[in-house]
């Protein structure tokens, strides 16, 4: 199974995880793989913490990941990319969404939100993507998860193409410009990011 | 190939083998299922009122002759146990396919019981997929199955099968004519004088099954080594596999019954056998059952919740990958009622009566988390009712606190209705308030008497909830607006007071059906920081942590006005104030989220399952 590639999406219900999802796994199937897509509905979905887990590969067997075991984690949220760090391989990809939102705990004042979240995503090595800001550049705020699926494509490696096609075929027709553009926003800030930080 | 969910799959798989009947209650993770059927072509498909309607309804239709697919969550099973026992009695005229899904893990329910229990005790055969791929092919092939012994086939699930998505290949459907239904009473009317016999076919078909189960083309054997030797089904089977790639596996695809000789042939091939199965003890005891030693764990498997590759490696003592550990000042994301959500001051106006409340099934089962913590029990679809009437017997004669049942519009269709009719035979007394939203609305918003709306959009009509109540003879019927704090304060307060049984219905559509998005409202100046408006838990409030002043998410809020009516100090103000020149602060920060809910939110960049309404609970 050495050949599998996991990917752990999180989120709060509600972000779109669940598409951005979807479109990975069609990329992953254009680019010849077999998939496993594994979604939690229900009670969570109601601005709960939400996780899906993308695996791909020549053969795929659990659907599910482990501590230790996910390649990339995307996170739509900064909280909720500290809640998953523990799934993360050594040496894997943190890939997060610049923002914060505030869980009821915290916004009635029974709980605080992590100090320091963003700093110490960073010194962990985390890309941190202004996923809403550069989907509201490419046209539409609403494609900040399409902005995340596209700093995830600089770290997966299938050809872009294969990306702009599925994403071309599953959004509506009107919206298509604005997601391409998303895209590459998201693509184009998380190669930048790693050019600086090579350098 | 097709990206396909379980539940897609199986939908898929019935089709192919021409059922032209679907029938359901919704409940995750099943939900879909008969959703996805629903939209095939040549087939009929209906939310029923519960499981039992939904299986006697699939039992008349295979008398019939039709193929049937019935569908439901794992605690479902228990509410069609009582047709069902006796189906696999009468036995089906066309196959009859029912799927159990069940929630180990408990993400979307109230317990974590295992289906494969029914079918021992009813005598029905199991499959048991492991992946969409199979669940397409052992629901296809399950209705030969059915019609060849005479008997209902169930299909078991899980979360991690009815909600994996994996590529599959769909085939055509088959025309299947429907079966010649003749007069049988011998074989339908299980009445004594007929039941006896059929018994004995039953006993007949356990043992028929049983010699099939030999040679099921479901179950497997992958030989590896012969240290170790794994019994296991289901998602289970994917996990033992990455878990441990040297140890020989048998995989049942049917899991009940089971094949004896060839689990105890392959016991006898290795050195230990073990059974790696989740939440549950059934398949260890069956195998058990069958003579075969079981050996324990070297470092124990967990008994509760769902199975991971890694769960299964460290119950055999081997070590699990470095990570980092999660930080521990992270707050809890509790799931929360939505903002504008119609039920919120119902909750918090019953904590401020100190009502008993008995609770129910449903979003609304999210005012018992904190801040609102309105709500004292919730056991099963139904119970509100019936337990209220409980509290009040046992407290009958003594000081005590109102007791208060509070039911969705659904649930209270599903078996609340039964309830309030024994609470009005035996004279009980109580409140019963019917959060009237219009829609299922966990499960992803399905139709259901009180709204009208049928699966496959076919007409029907609103069920009059206030009639109904009337004519089962409760006096004191009342409908309320539950935006109105006013009406929601009286209409408790004289409930509360009154010694008849009232029934209050609060009827407002869930905001996620037409989405109606109202001005934002925001706090002005007048807020003292009293901090009553966070107490009403909605997600577009929040108190600052160092002024404890409120403030409105202008992003989130949907100016519904609840929490304007609540504030004494008139701070919160709507948007006909603020464009006459009130001041007010600068809602917290931008928007960051729609109204949560996946589903719909999907529907903003039409992704696939805007389409297919999101399931929830």
């Amino acid at each position: 199974m050495s050949n599998v590639t996991t990917v752990l999406l999180c989120g709060v219900g509600g972000q779109g995880t669940v598409l951005a999802a979807d479109l990975l796994a069609r990329a992953a199937m254009a680019a010849g793989r077999v998939v496993k897509v594994s979604e939690i509905h229900g009670m969570a979905q109601r601005g709960g913490a939400v996780t899906t887990v993308v695996r791909f590969g020549d053969e795929v067997r659990s659907m599910v990941t482990d501590p230790g075991c996910a390649d990339v984690v995307v996170s739509f949220e900064t909280t909720e990319a500290l809640r998953n760090l523990p799934f993360l391989k050594e040496g894997g990809r943190l890939l997060v969404a610049d923002e914060a939102i505030k869980p009821l705990p915290v916004t009635t004042g029974k709980a605080s939100m992590p100090q320091a979240a963003r700093e110490r995503l960073a010194s962990l090595g985390a890309a941190l993507i202004p996923a809403t800001e550069l989907a509201r550049e490419a046209g539409t705020a609403k494609a900040g998860n399409v902005v995340l699926l596209g700093a995830l494509s600089t770290a997966l490696g299938f050809a872009p193409e294969v990306w702009e096609e599925v994403i071309v075929r599953r959004v509506p027709p009107k919206t298509v410009e604005a997601n391409l553009a998303a895209f590459r926003a998201g693509a184009a800030f998380a190669s930048g990011q790693a050019k600086e930080a090579a350098r | 190939m097709e990206l396909m969910s379980g539940n897609e799959a199986i939908a898929q798989g019935a089709w192919e083998a021409g059922a032209r009947v679907g029938v359901a209650y919704p409940g995750t993770p099943s939900t879909e299922t008969l959703e996805e059927f629903a939209r095939k072509e040549g087939v009929y498909a209906e939310w029923c009122v519960n499981e039992k309607v939904a299986v006697e309804v699939g039992i008349g239709a295979s008398a019939a002759g039709a193929r049937v697919l019935a569908t439901m969550k794992h605690v479902g099973v228990n509410v069609a146990a009582d047709p069902l026992f006796t189906a696999a009695y009468t036995g089906v005229g066309g196959g009859m396919v029912i799927l159990a899904a069940d929630d180990p893990g408990m993400y979307s329910s109230q317990n974590e019981q295992d289906s494969h229990y029914y079918a021992q005790a009813a005598h029905v055969p199991m499959l048991d997929p492991s992946d969409a791929d199979e669940a397409l092919r052992f629901t296809r092939e399950a209705y030969e199955l059915s019609e060849r012994f005479d008997v209902p086939v169930f299909v078991r699930s899980s979360v991690r099968i009815s909600h994996t998505k994996t590529p599959v290949e769909p085939g055509p459907r088959a025309e299947v004519p429907l079966v010649p239904y003749e007069t049988n009473p011998a074989k339908w009317v299980m009445m004594p004088a007929f039941a006896k016999p059929r018994r004995k076919v039953q006993l007949e078909r356990i043992e028929a099954l049983k010699a099939w189960a030999e040679d099921c083309p479901y179950n497997r054997m992958e030989r590896r080594g012969v240290a170790v030797g794994v019994v296991c089904a289901g998602s289970a089977y994917q996990h033992v596999v990455e878990a441990l790639p040297d140890a020989s596996v048998f995989k049942l695809g049917c899991t009940w019954p089971l094949p004896a000789r060839r689990l105890r042939d392959f016991a006898a091939s290795v050195d230990a056998l073990y059974v790696v199965e989740e939440a549950s003890e059934y398949l260890t005891e069956a195998v058990q059952a069958l003579g075969i030693e079981v050996s324990a764990f070297p470092a124990g498997l967990p008994r509760d919740g769902e199975l991971t590759p890694g769960l299964v490696r460290a119950a055999f003592g081997l070590e699990a990958p470095a990570h980092a550990e999660a930080p521990a000042d992270l707050p809890a994301r509790p799931p929360a009622l939505c903002p504008g959500c119609p039920h919120r001051l119902v909750f918090k106006e019953l904590t401020r009566i100190k009502a008993i409340v008995t609770g129910d099934i449903g979003c609304y089962t999210l005012g018992a988390l904190p801040p609102l913590s309105a709500m004292d029990t919730c056991v099963d679809m139904g119970a509100s009712v019936s337990m209220a009437h409980g509290f009040e017997l046992a407290l009958a004669g003594t000081e005590h606190r109102p007791v208060v049942a509070v039911i969705g519009d659904s649930t209270f269709a599903h078996s609340g209705l039964s309830s309030l009719v024994s609470t009005v035979y035996n004279q009980g007394s109580g409140t019963v308030c019917v959060l009237d939203n219009r829609t299922t609305a966990m499960t992803g918003r399905q139709g259901n008497p009180f709204n009208g709306e049928t699966l496959q959009k076919r007409p029907s009509r609103e069920l009059d909830l206030e009639g109904v109540v009337c004519a089962l003879g409760v006096e004191d019927v009342r409908t309320v607006d539950p935006y109105d704090l006013k009406a929601v304060r009286t209409a408790l307060k004289e409930a509360a007071a009154s010694d008849a049984l009232t029934v209050l219905v609060f009827r407002r559509p869930c905001v996620l059906l037409d989405r109606v998005r109202e001005e934002p409202y925001a706090v002005g100046d007048a807020c003292t920081a009293c901090g009553v408006c966070t107490t009403l838990g909605c997600p577009a409030i929040a108190k600052d942590p160092e002024t404890g002043r409120a403030s409105i998410d202008a992003g989130l809020c949907i100016g519904c006005g609840q929490c304007a009516q609540y504030c004494a100090f008139g701070a919160i103000l709507g948007p006909t104030v603020l464009t006459n020149g009130g001041t007010a602060d600068a809602a917290a920060s931008p928007s960051t989220q729609s109204i949560p809910d996946t589903g719909e939110n999907l529907a903003d960049f039409g992704g696939p399952a805007s389409k297919k309404g999101g399931a929830h609970e």
